[in-house]
């Protein structure tokens, strides 16, 4: 079980979507973590310095976030080892051959009314769902 | 300068959003998509709020001729639903289910300091990483055939 966080979870997507828009208004980038993070495996991008930051900024946030608060964070992977690192390479060729994940198609492309993004957002979610279901409901766990 | 402290900064607030939201954790991931069981509806408003506020922010923005710090917007200016972002984001979509993690979930979920996070993010990577090269691989053959 994990708890109903309506609020907490609307404020979180809100502060996504803040982010979103400043790295459209200062960067002119759509804030897709594949976009971003594709530029940092070799061979490297040019513009790799605000690439690289943003990943710290997105990375320190949460461990700043449970240092001021002094509580943890929710944090659960029930996903065995051997599945995550399939799951993990599973996922990595996907967004790159998808051209994006949540953030560039879910949240940005979305935004922009984009019809690849629109069509990938249903995919994904679509896929992830029956994935869940046939794992969860099918197999009886990992 | 500038601009890699500017990106920090940014990184910072999507890192909080995403560790608020709820979407670092993969147990509140597989709760969202699991309607035959404990369903946990949050993560809606999670993508409610995301795009409600991108939305908004996007259409003041990107009637600017350019970025603060830019000379230009990057805009993806593709349209064809084509093979690979079809197939690309199915195939997404069984990683997400299997592991919980998505890109944009999973890289603040490091900051959280559990090992699942580390072992998700470098898998991820090395798959990118295969990907790319399987795609170039298969232009330059692409390339050779065509001379």
């Amino acid at each position: 079980m994990t708890e109903f966080t309506p609020w907490l979870s609307l404020l979180g997507g809100s502060l996504i979507g803040v982010a979103a828009v400043l790295l459209m208004a200062f960067h002119g980038r759509i804030a897709g973590m594949t976009g971003i993070l594709s530029g940092l495996v070799p061979p490297f991008s040019n513009d790799w310095g605000w690439r690289a930051a943003f990943l710290a900024g997105a990375i320190a946030a949460p461990a700043l976030i449970m240092m001021i608060d002094g509580s943890a964070i929710p944090f659960e992977s029930p996903t065995p080892a051997p599945w995550l690192v399939a799951g993990g390479m599973i996922v990595g060729a996907g967004v790159y051959f998808g051209s994006g994940c949540t953030s560039g198609h879910g949240v940005c492309g979305m935004a922009r009314v984009s019809p690849r993004s629109i069509v990938a957002t249903i995919v994904f979610m679509t896929s992830t769902a029956v994935t869940v279901f046939v794992v969860r409901h099918l197999v009886g766990g990992l | 300068m500038i601009r890699v402290l500017s990106a920090l900064v940014i990184g910072l607030v999507f890192g909080s959003g995403i560790a608020l939201s709820g979407m670092a954790n993969p147990a509140k991931v597989f709760n969202f998509f699991d309607f035959a069981g404990a369903w946990d509806p949050s993560l809606a408003f999670v993508m409610g709020g995301a795009l409600a506020v991108t939305a908004i922010g996007y259409a003041v923005v990107l009637k600017r001729e350019a970025p603060v710090l830019d000379r230009r917007f990057h805009l993806p200016t593709g349209r064809d639903l084509d093979f690979p972002l079809i197939a690309g984001s199915a195939i997404f979509g069984i990683g997400w289910g299997i592991t919980g993690f998505c890109p944009g979930g999973a890289i603040p979920a490091l900051g959280l300091g559990h090992g699942e996070a580390w072992l998700f993010v470098g898998s991820m990577t090395g798959g990118i990483a295969l990907a790319r090269l399987a795609r170039h691989s298969l232009a330059s053959r692409a390339t050779t055939k065509a001379v």
